[in-house]
């Protein structure tokens, strides 16, 4: 190649080419995740129906609310009463935390860049943007901090399993409690599961446990967690999915437990 | 076999248009094969690039059906029979002439990118890396260089500005294999924020859906870039931390 | 036009060819501190070296620590059929690991032993494991390490170029013409020095793993430059290329195949080289398949499986299993490596055959086997160069890799091509720069010759009426399929001569359309000069050596000769005619001599 001065593209009027049903999966993504808002933002909402016991809600744990305070956090503690509670629902002292460390997920990132920010809308197709600067700027220059945010997580799968562990404790009827298995620690477990495949295959701690070593052979420790984490995250897009399902649902079935809508089932 | 329609753009940057040839596709045919029997029959000056024909060399890439692939590993099965194909010039570059464009750009990046610079050798004179070391490096070098990646990118594919200060997906997995480089001693952090511009890229993924080699450009080198970038920019505790211990690697 | 109208570079050397002999050359030559040109046909980093798989062939010793130069010069020389330049393979097993090591400081990173040292793997002909290599790419990983290593050196890299004559003043070459192939202008390289690193011939066979680039320039531009080329009728046609479907009929499946475990069988499910031990190897091949089979495990114990026999023998036997009705349903015949390694291990070893079959042929080779047959992969014969220097017969013109002759003889071992254009790429740039340095007098281009290569490069613009150039090459490649393939006779290369000079005939009146413009009708019309001069010079050479060794088989003289083991065949242009003749080999000395009595 001589060197060139002109850079013209090739004239091709269509702003692309593409026959296959490319807007399918943009679509399909504005819906769940759309719905899943929706449905959250609404149940944050509610500051009601999040505890039916021995079950929480994750939208609303670490329990806050004098009714389930000392479930969660023990029965030494004094009496106490968060003021916020009653004002405002709970939920938004908690949901920060998991749903920022959800917005600067590198995969969550693709996903609604791509289906709500349409840059682009699917490959090959023109960028709806004219102005792009990526995340040099701010705000989106923050999505740089996902790490804290991965930290934060790690603290609400702590208390999340915690959750599922009394999840186990059912109240008699007589008081005091008794071991038992419901369909809804099931689900309490199922949820925290997903939610820790979620929260340690993200690519923040796949970096932070290993990722950064440069001679792995030098630090064979950081070389097996970072395989590790490598196998969780070839499947991160999968546990982000099954994940924000199982704890909209996680919340939903709790919900109408404690509506009455649904019974329980006791298995043991 | 049948005869299967192509639409293929024929023209320059002054003008051009899809102009439409019908040939017989063999059984176990690939595009290029059925450009070649366009070329040999119909259109002996139809411009195209190959070279090997077999997916290695990264030669002839081009956007069929509006999708960037190597015209050598698209089977004429993969599509459905009766309908027209579309063969266009890998669109994020300038034209040259038909299916040829003007990949310059990324010959210009390569250059700027830190070469590698190597440790003195053990005190027996050799160098020993690990299988294990170097598994991760050995991904990014299957590269190919067939480019679909940086013509996809839409950072530069539909922001021309942007090339100035920004290296493409290819240049990100150089810049990985070469920072993750076992015997490496060039710091090029700031090469990478700034000059190769790695906050630009909002990790749509369109390169590693695109990359022939199934390299994953995305997760295995963009996205350590980013953090390690991060390390070095944005986390206020690991700069700390690196206060306290020597720098292992000189700025390039 | 006049001379100054045209685009001139000037440099003290310059390269044509960017492929791994073209790129080491230039890095030498830059490195001795003289302004360097590098030409190359494609884009930086496409070249045909990005195609070579199994790996590097270099006496390490990492994983036989037995291993050393003297053993890797015997196999050489004894695959090659003892016709090879014996000083180029004396040279090639000394400078080989130097040249591996310097590729790995230079980046490239090569599977690993468990000690951390460059892991080696087996192949036909070599005694022991002995080929660096990464997976089965080895190829791209040695260009993409070249490339980048390249770029910083300040050569001046001309990409998309060819050139289609040199320029000579006097008795010595000064330069070359050729055009930009995406103007179709005119260009004019002025240089001390000429290294041709253009690679082979392979285009001219219809069945080949060759690129579309192959068509002989190298070759060409030296014989018309008049040098000598020798051993042109040794080709080597590989045993293992696809055959199914008819559109990759060809490409290359890589010999580490067999290295790592494959085996070949017919349609009877018979491993049938066992049946075509030549008496030469008799000693070192297992003549039983349990001994075969123990081999992989136990290499000490046991001698090699038939398998790995050098290329010429395999390729050979594959032809006559075909023929004698024992084939797959394609042609070919089955190469079968799932039986005995476990699919995790194939895609490890093998991720781009795994690829190319599953991509190309919708076959999953980790459960089923193969269909492999000869393809044409390589010309052994090439410019005649002096072992030391590069240099050839025409002062100021280097060769080195493919485009060169001698160091392979009659047949090349798998792994000797990368290891060959590392070391002889170094020694061309190195010869090349310092004969740039001593360059006496002054730098003259003579326009007339610039004119005449601009009028027959723009000729066939100017006919009505003639052939489409794809039409000829066609049938070209057809020819030299049918008449000079792996088994020739006397009759039919010289029914291979007249059908090449009714080609020529048909060429010289060939016809494009369009304009200069990036027009590959044109391209392929000029590349037929070379690829009809290369497939005379095969077929005349073939027509001379009247016995049958390595890369060259007679039917009509089935066998091998001791008074032709002495002679190379020597082409060469006379007044404006391809002269053959036969010249004695170089002698090789006595302490080298022994290393073949020792062992035998």
């Amino acid at each position: 190649m001589s060197a060139r001065v002109t850079a013209a593209r090739p004239p091709i009027a269509a702003p692309h080419l593409r026959r296959d049903a490319w807007w399918a999966l943009p679509l399909t993504v504005v819906i769940v995740l759309g719905s899943f808002i929706v449905y959250s933002t609404w149940a944050a909402f509610q500051n009601a129906h999040y505890w039916a016991p021995p079950y929480l809600s994750p939208f609303y744990s670490p329990c806050l609310s004098a009714t389930c305070l000392h479930v969660t956090f023990g029965y030494g503690l004094p009496e106490i009463q968060l003021p916020i509670i009653g004002i405002l629902s709970p939920a938004f002292l908690i949901l920060w935390g998991p749903g920022l460390f959800r917005l600067t997920c590198y995969y969550y990132r693709k996903a609604y860049y791509r289906s709500f920010w349409l840059s682009p809308p699917a490959c090959a197709l023109p960028d709806a943007q004219r102005r792009y600067t990526g995340e040099t700027r701010f705000p989106l220059v923050l999505q740089n901090y996902h790490r804290y945010l991965w930290y934060v997580a790690v603290i609400f799968i702590v208390l999340l399993t915690w959750d599922a562990v009394l999840a186990f404790r059912f109240p008699r009827p007589a008081g005091g409690t008794e071991f038992g298995i419901g369909v809804g620690t099931l689900v309490m477990w199922a949820n925290v599961i997903l939610l820790a495949g979620y929260t340690f295959s993200c690519h923040s701690c796949r970096h932070v446990c290993g990722g950064h070593v440069d001679v792995f052979s030098k630090a064979p420790t950081r070389y097996r967690l970072w395989h590790v984490i490598t196998r969780l995250n070839e499947q991160h897009p999968t546990f982000a999915w099954l994940s924000l399902f199982s704890v909209g649902l996680t919340d939903l079935y709790i919900r109408l437990v404690s509506l009455g809508v649904i019974r329980d089932l006791r298995i043991i | 076999m049948p005869t299967v329609t192509m639409h293929v753009f024929r023209g320059d940057a002054r003008g051009g248009d899809f102009k439409e040839y019908r040939v017989e596709a063999d059984p176990g045919m690939v595009v290029l094969d059925l450009i070649h029997r366009i070329q040999a029959t119909q259109a002996t000056d139809l411009a195209v690039r190959w070279n090997c024909k077999a997916g290695k060399c990264g030669s002839c890439s081009a956007e069929i059906d509006g999708k960037p692939r190597l015209m050598c590993m698209t089977r004429m099965d993969l599509f459905n029979e009766g309908e027209p194909i579309s063969v266009a010039p890998i669109r994020g570059f300038p034209a040259i002439r038909d299916l040829v464009t003007d990949v310059s750009y990324n010959y210009v990046k390569a250059k700027q990118v830190p070469p590698l610079r190597i440790k003195p050798p053990e005190p027996d004179g050799t160098y020993r890396m690990m299988q294990e070391d170097i598994d991760r490096i050995q991904e990014f070098h299957k590269c190919i260089e067939c480019f679909l990646c940086q013509d996809v990118c839409h950072v530069i594919r539909d922001h021309e500005e942007n090339k100035r200060a920004f290296a493409g997906p290819r240049f990100f997995i150089k810049l990985a294999s070469l920072d993750m480089h076992p015997l490496d001693t060039v710091d090029r952090s700031a090469f990478v924020k700034d000059a190769a511009g790695v906050g630009l890229c909002n990790i749509t993924k369109c390169c590693t859906e695109v990359c022939p080699e199934h390299i994953h450009i995305t997760d295995n080198a963009i996205i350590p870039l980013k953090e390690r970038m991060a390390d070095e920019f944005f986390d206020p505790v690991v700069w700390l931390l690196r206060k306290f211990r020597s720098k292992k690697k000189q700025p390039a | 036009m006049a001379n100054q109208d045209y685009e001139v570079h000037e440099h003290d050397v310059i390269v044509i060819g960017a492929g791994g002999a073209g790129l080491r050359a230039a890095i030498e030559a830059a490195a001795q501190g003289v302004s360097v040109g590098l030409v190359c046909k494609s884009l930086l980093g496409k070249a045909h070296t990005v195609m070579a798989e199994g790996g590097i062939a270099a006496a390490l010793g990492n994983v036989w620590p037995e291993d050393n130069w003297q053993v890797h010069f015997r196999d050489t020389m004894r695959g090659g059929k003892m016709l090879n330049n014996w000083r180029m393979a004396q040279l090639h097993a000394q400078e080989a690991p130097e040249r591996v090591l310097e590729l790995e400081r230079w980046g490239a990173l090569f599977d690993r032993t468990k000690d951390g040292r460059i892991l080696q793997r087996d192949f036909g002909g070599h005694r022991y494991a002995r080929l660096a290599h990464v997976g089965d790419r080895t190829g791209l990983e040695m260009i993409r390490t070249l490339q980048y290593h390249g770029i910083h050196q300040g050569l001046d890299v001309y990409m998309e170029c060819t050139i289609t004559r040199l320029l000579k003043d006097g008795d010595r070459v000064v330069g070359a013409v050729g055009y930009w192939r995406e103007s179709g202008r005119v260009v004019v390289f002025k240089a001390k020095a000429v290294i041709l690193a253009t690679g082979g011939i392979g285009k001219a066979w219809k069945i080949t793993s060759n690129s579309w680039e192959y068509t002989g320039d190298g070759h060409s531009l030296a014989l018309w430059a008049g040098a000598d080329l020798i051993d042109m009728e040794f080709v080597q046609f590989h045993p293992t290329g696809m055959v199914w479907p008819p559109s990759v009929r060809g490409i290359l499946v890589t010999e580490g195949v067999r290295g790592d475990g494959g085996t070949l069988k017919n349609s009877e499910g018979k491993r049938f080289m066992f049946d075509y031990i030549p008496e030469f190897f008799k000693g070192e091949t297992a003549d039983n398949e349990a001994e075969a089979d123990r081999w992989y495990e136990d290499k000490k114990n046991n001698r090699r499986t038939p398998d790995l026999l050098p290329r010429d023998e395999v390729a050979r036997a594959i032809n006559s299993e075909v023929k004698a009705g024992r084939g797959s349903p394609h042609g070919g015949v089955f190469l079968d490596i799932n039986t005995r390694r476990p699919a995790d291990y194939i895609k490890k070893r093998l991720p781009s055959m795994y690829h190319q079959f599953k991509e190309l042929a919708g076959v999953d080779i980790t459960k089923e086997p193969m269909e492999v047959g000869p393809t044409c992969h390589y010309v052994m014969g090439g410019v005649r160069v002096d072992a030391d220097t590069a240099q050839s017969t025409v002062k100021g013109l280097f060769a080195a890799g493919e485009v060169a002759g001698g160091m392979h003889g009659s047949n090349r071992l798998g792994g000797n091509s990368l290891s060959d254009l590392l070391v002889f790429g170094r020694r061309a740039g190195l010869y090349a720069a310092l004969y740039a340095k001593d360059f006496g007098g002054t730098l003259v281009v003579d326009s007339a010759q610039v004119e005449q290569a601009a009028r027959q490069m723009l000729a066939p613009f100017e006919r009505t009426g003639g052939e489409n150039p794809y039409a000829i090459q066609s049938d070209l490649q057809d020819t030299m399929q049918a008449l000079v393939g792996i088994i020739r006779n006397e009759a039919d290369l010289k029914e291979a001569l007249k059908r090449l000079d009714v080609l020529k005939a048909r060429a010289a009146k060939v016809r494009v359309d369009g304009h200069r413009q990036y027009n590959p009708g044109w391209h392929t019309a000029l590349d037929l000069d070379s690829l009809l001069t290369v497939a005379e010079c095969s077929a005349l050479a073939a027509l001379e050596r009247k016995e049958s060794r390595g890369g060259h088989t007679r039917e009509d003289h089935p066998y091998t000769d001791d008074t032709w083991g002495k002679v190379n065949v020597v082409v060469r242009l006379k007044d404006g005619r391809i002269q053959v003749s036969r010249e004695p080999l170089p002698e090789m000395p006595p302490d080298l001599k022994a290393l073949f009595q020792e062992r035998k």
